[in-house]
């Protein structure tokens, strides 16, 4: 979700099969440079598999060029990355988030499973509440919000959206991107 | 329904009918951590259709001194599988003169499971993986499936036993628990297993890991537990 010269990203924690739920311990957001950021819903495995892919495609990254990856170009990463695997795709709709390294502009993404990218200048949904989260979303969300504004916007978004839903919710964690700040907030949520 | 399944039938499929091994979700194991050990328990019966072959079988294997795996699915696949990985602990302990963490063990057999997932014969086996840290001592418990999704947690099952087993530890496990407690929560799980599972699993092999390594531990399965 994008706020003025700020940037949130947040996941819910829970792992589950079918109803079954097996962990509430699983964060679905994963850091890739200082201002970068990586959602991933989808199925579980792929979720750390792809995780684990891009930690290695950006150190290396990292190591080649000598400074972080950007997210305009991260988000190019992920995008052929996923379209690699065109006829055998990994089961994940991947959100990215970050602040431009030179601008400070927010910057959001979207993609589906074969790496389609969805720019947006509002807000990114992804994962099983996705009708929820656009509801939400689209009531909640106002443009040129400050940090502590868009941690409450993001914050109710994420947990109304996934209380209507029986698949995901059991905690969440919000991250707020500010200029030279990462502020990470872990919700309890309810656990029913 | 299998979420891997395309739609397509292989030339090599040994799918033949519903029976190509004891239902794996019919196999028990179990894994509960404490203050400072893991417990393991899994499931006696070795099954095969409705037959079951021995009734003494361990489904368990030693990764190092202080990781124990359990495992359940296919047949061959299980042991194969269980073994290869046991295999290279061992390698990695004998390199270089220093066991892999738990955790560190658990990624690797993610990864392993990971890549066989999308080659052409996927292994078929759910683990637990417990173990208690040489350098921190903290105990600690992974859950990992066929599909090799790996979760962390503090108490886990497989099989049918999740349904069963997973609400009675909701209820009753705390982190800081000691080992008799832990054998108490592990007597109240054998109990509704033997009331609700429709079949005989031949009780349940337990195993403690603690930092001094792995015990095998006395459990009584001869236990009568009235149906409700």
């Amino acid at each position: 979700m994008v706020g003025k010269d700020c940037v949130a990203i947040a996941c819910d924690l829970r792992l589950g099969l079918q109803a079954l739920t097996v962990s509430n311990n699983f964060p679905k957001i994963f850091q890739y440079g200082d201002q970068v950021f990586l959602g991933l819903t989808g199925l579980a495995t792929d979720v750390s598999t792809v995780s684990d892919l891009f930690r290695y495609k950006v150190n290396m990254y990292r190591l080649r060029e000598e400074r972080h990856i950007a997210p305009r170009t991260f988000a190019n990463l992920v995008s052929s990355s996923l379209y690699e695997r065109r006829f055998g795709p990994y089961f994940v709709s991947p959100v990215v988030a970050g602040l431009e390294p030179k601008t400070g502009q927010p910057f959001i993404c979207g993609f589906d499973s074969i790496g389609c990218i969805d720019f947006a200048k509002d807000f990114i949904v992804s994962g099983t509440a996705t009708e929820q989260l656009f509801g939400m979303c689209e009531s909640l969300w106002e443009p040129d919000m400050g940090p502590d504004a868009l941690f409450e916007t993001i914050s109710q978004a994420l947990l109304n959206a996934v209380d209507r839903d029986a698949l995901s919710g059991w905690g969440a964690h919000v991250y707020i991107v500010e200029k030279d700040k990462v502020t990470k907030r872990l919700l309890k949520g309810r656990q029913d | 329904m299998a979420p891997h399944s395309n739609g397509t039938s292989p030339h090599w499929s040994l799918k033949s009918g519903v029976h190509q091994q004891g239902c794996p979700e019919l196999q028990v194991l179990l894994g509960i951590t404490g203050k400072d050990f893991t417990l393991i328990a899994a499931s006696k019966a070795a099954m095969r259709g409705a037959t079951i072959l021995k009734a003494a079988d361990d489904k368990t294997r030693q990764l190092n001194k202080n990781t124990l795996m359990a495992f359940s699915g296919e047949a061959g696949d299980t042991v194969q599988f269980a073994e290869y990985i046991q295999a290279n602990a061992q390698l990695y302990s004998m390199r270089n003169e220093t066991d892999l963490s738990p955790s560190a063990l658990a990624n690797f057999v993610r990864g392993e499971l990971a890549s066989s997932l999308r080659s052409r014969k996927p292994y078929n086996v759910n683990l637990l993986l417990g173990g208690v840290d040489p350098i921190t001592d903290k105990p600690s418990l992974y859950w990992l499936d066929y599909l090799a999704s790996l979760a962390p947690v503090p108490y886990a099952a497989h099989g049918y036993a999740q349904y069963y087993c997973l609400s009675i530890l909701d209820k009753h496990h705390q982190p800081d628990i000691t080992l008799e407690r832990g054998m108490e929560l592990l007597n109240l799980c054998a109990d509704e297993l033997k009331r609700r599972l429709p079949i005989d699993f031949k009780g349940l092999v337990v195993k403690a890991v603690t930092k001094d390594g792995t015990v095998e531990m006395p459990f009584d399965n001869d236990r009568i537990v009235k149906s409700a």
